[in-house]
């Protein structure tokens, strides 16, 4: 049982270090700052969310899995916020976005 | 009297979430616990922002439903940005455009407008209304969301609110 809850904690920790990676490098690869914000997106959610759930395995039923809980809670909040908040404020100093041309038919 | 009932389901949440945050459960800490959801409780009232919506509605069964369709989406997005980000070969194609959101609400416009940004591949950046400007990074991502079908299910979710 130890052992089980071991494996899945730890594929959860790989798991949302891959994703902040993927998301970091999502930020050096995309062309432009509103596509970059995309790419913190995954950070935000997958990334930030698996090594929580993670560190929740390591925690089993304590406070600190409610705190851990909360913490992801709060981060589901603020995540979109802070990104909305940025994209608000680069469309208000009229910075212009990339933008595929090509219609979809 | 319905304020008075929100005051006092204020109190118990936050009292509650205090009790889940100390650990700690000696008497004159219990009493400072108290005191300090009180002295909210007070602020609030005097800020006067004791109304519906800092009713503490995240243990409904119906916004726990959202929340898990919510999840399975981020999770499906997340994978989606993910290879576009590690294969060069597949394309981007951000575009930007405007989403008319039909919630009756403010939460809900808020619950919607969130959501929207949460999910990995879509950004709500401007809110005029009920008229949404939302960046996305490919046009399918776009046409996923014109759909509207996150927009139906946070209608049905905002009945709760």
């Amino acid at each position: 049982m130890d052992m089980v809850l071991a494996v899945l904690s730890w594929s959860c920790l790989l798991g949302g270090a891959i994703f902040l990676l993927i998301g970091a490098l999502g930020v050096l690869r995309f062309p432009d700052f509103y596509t970059r914000l995309h790419a913190v997106s995954v950070c935000d959610t997958l990334g930030a969310g698996l090594v929580l759930a993670g560190l929740m395995l390591q925690g089993g039923f304590s406070l600190v899995t409610v705190k851990l809980l909360l913490m992801f809670y709060f981060m589901m909040f603020t995540g979109p916020t802070a990104v909305h908040a940025l994209a608000q404020a680069a469309m208000q100093g009229k910075l212009q976005a990339v933008v595929d041309e090509h219609e979809p038919e | 009297m319905g304020k008075l009932r929100h005051a006092i389901n204020l109190g118990l949440f936050l009292f509650a979430l205090w009790l889940l945050l100390s650990g700690h459960y000696t008497p004159l800490l219990l009493l400072l616990g108290t005191v300090s959801t009180l002295l909210v409780v007070l602020l609030t009232t005097r800020a006067d922002l004791i109304d519906r919506e800092i009713q503490p509605v995240l243990i409904k069964p119906s916004v726990l439903l959202y929340w898990a369709w919510l999840g399975r989406e981020i999770v499906k997005s997340n994978i989606d940005v993910s290879r576009r980000i590690l294969n060069p070969t597949l394309p981007i194609s951000p575009t930007i455009f405007t989403l008319r959101a039909t919630q009756k609400t403010e939460l809900g416009r808020v619950t919607y407008a969130n959501s929207i940004t949460l999910v990995p591949g879509t950004v709500t950046v401007d809110v005029e209304e009920d008229l949404f400007t939302v960046h996305a990074l490919t046009q399918e991502i776009a046409a996923d969301l014109k759909r509207g079908e996150m927009n139906r299910r946070v209608c049905e979710v905002e009945k709760v609110f």
